[in-house]
């Protein structure tokens, strides 16, 4: 066992800023990348329900192009691309854009599942009281889907946090990558890879058992056993 | 641009990505096949709620399913002997089992409870119950969400590049430092998604057909 002798773990723990240092930039990484694909998924969610034919190609176009590629394959094409466009930004933006879009097509999916689960009739009666069709999705299917899409959205969320880790094959200063320069430099890295498996755990095991909590909830509320009061 | 492409379209570099491309396959099929055995069983364990074996299946699952890929082929990389192509395919065998052993869980749970006791009355015992009687209609239940996971593991091989293998992103991204100019980096980028977006395209009709095929278990 000394691949995890303990003064491998006390040098890890002297330089537990370089780790929360890479912490951070997941954090603030995922977190926008979340917004963005939060804002995709209702965007193309609401194109792929919408009565125009070419709403929903666009968005059947824009899921199934970025769902049958790998997230690492898009991440090295936007690494790559935006240079040769004369376009220069910062490597963990460029994590967001990627992983926002990536996961703005799933999310997409999640909202118009979401959104097909409610009664066709609530939209045309809407329309008919002389609602516009983003009135419509505003005022009355978007608030009862979100009920439907909250537990898949926070198992996206988990997946992004989880492959926010693709920074690091970009050198993009996450956590991922602090511990794998770190344990590079030191060669310990039984201790590196074991603590940010329990921070990564710690962030997204919680997630996990929100959303199934909520899961059970709604299956629960629809089977009519749970009686609001 | 005509000289560009036609720099790029050499039998030289079709056979590189043709190597990263049976790369890809070889980490796909092997993954998809032991973690579908290691799955069922884990998910089986989940399932029937054995004090022990239960919760070390939970515990398998909850641990792995809440790991990055990526940590887990570079931890597997850097702790055991293994050739870092045999060490991503460990790795991704691992975590998707526990994927799979949802999805397993899942299909048996949503078989009606009643089938048990129906079986248990005409003299099966709980392994034939499981083989002849629940297993069969789970199945397929389990194929869409099974379908999609092994879709993800044809993308996640491009992951395993994250330690020098050379699957068909990684030698994409090799022949990329030869030919630099935009049209030819365009065309390199377009090959290489054209062949993922097949093979996730030839799968997701594969598992339509099954569950089509399939469509006579429908209770």
């Amino acid at each position: 066992m000394d691949r995890f002798a303990a003064f491998k773990w006390q040098a890890l723990f002297m330089d537990w800023r370089i780790f929360l240092e890479g912490l951070g930039r997941t954090a603030s990484t995922a977190g926008l990348a979340l917004l963005l694909s939060l804002a995709l998924g209702v965007l193309f969610g609401m194109l792929a329900t919408s009565p125009y034919r070419s709403g929903r190609s666009v968005n059947r176009l824009y899921v199934s192009l970025i769902q049958n590629t790998p997230l690492v394959t898009q991440i090295f094409f936007l690494f790559y691309a935006l240079p040769h466009l004369k376009i220069m930004i910062p490597t963990s933006v460029v994590g967001v854009l990627g992983l926002g879009f990536y996961h703005g097509a799933y999310m997409s999916e999640v909202v118009r599942a979401g959104i097909q689960a409610i009664h066709r009739g609530q939209l045309e009666a809407a329309l008919s009281q002389g609602f516009t069709y983003v009135q419509a999705m505003r005022y009355v299917i978007l608030p009862q889907a979100a009920e439907v899409v909250l537990p898949p959205m926070t198992n996206q969320a988990v997946a992004l946090i989880k492959n926010s880790s693709i920074l690091a094959m970009i050198s993009g200063g996450d956590l991922m990558f602090q511990a794998d320069s770190w344990s590079a430099s030191t060669g310990y890295y039984g201790p590196a890879y074991l603590t940010v498996w329990l921070i990564y755990f710690a962030l997204c095991f919680p997630l996990t058992q929100l959303a199934k909590r909520w899961e059970n909830k709604a299956a629960r509320s629809r089977s009519g056993e749970v009686k609001v009061a | 641009m005509i000289e560009e492409l036609a720099a790029l379209a050499q039998w030289h570099n079709l056979r590189f990505l043709w190597q990263g491309l049976a790369v890809t396959l070889q980490i796909s099929v092997l993954t998809i096949i032991s973690s579908f055995v290691l799955g069922t069983i884990l998910g089986i364990m989940r399932y029937s709620g054995h004090w022990l074996l239960g919760r070390l299946a939970a515990v398998y699952v909850e641990g792995f399913r809440a790991s990055p890929l990526i940590l887990l082929i570079l931890l597997f990389r850097f702790t055991t002997p293994l050739k870092p192509v045999n060490s991503g395919t460990l790795a991704m065998s691992l975590f998707t089992a526990a994927i799979v052993a949802e999805v397993v869980r899942g299909g048996l749970n949503s078989v009606d409870k009643g089938q048990w006791e129906a079986a248990r009355s005409q003299g099966f015992s709980w392994v034939q119950i499981l083989r002849y009687v629940v297993l069969p209609q789970a199945l397929r239940k389990m194929i869409p969400p099974l379908v999609g996971q092994f879709i993800t593991v044809v993308k996640d091989t491009s992951y395993v590049w994250v330690t020098g293998v050379e699957e068909l992103t990684g030698k994409g991204v090799i022949i990329l430092g030869q030919y630099g100019s935009a049209v030819q980096f365009f065309a390199i980028f377009g090959t290489i998604g054209l062949v993922y977006y097949l093979l996730c395209w030839g799968l997701q009709r594969f598992g339509l057909f099954q569950e089509r095929r399939m469509s006579w278990l429908t209770m």
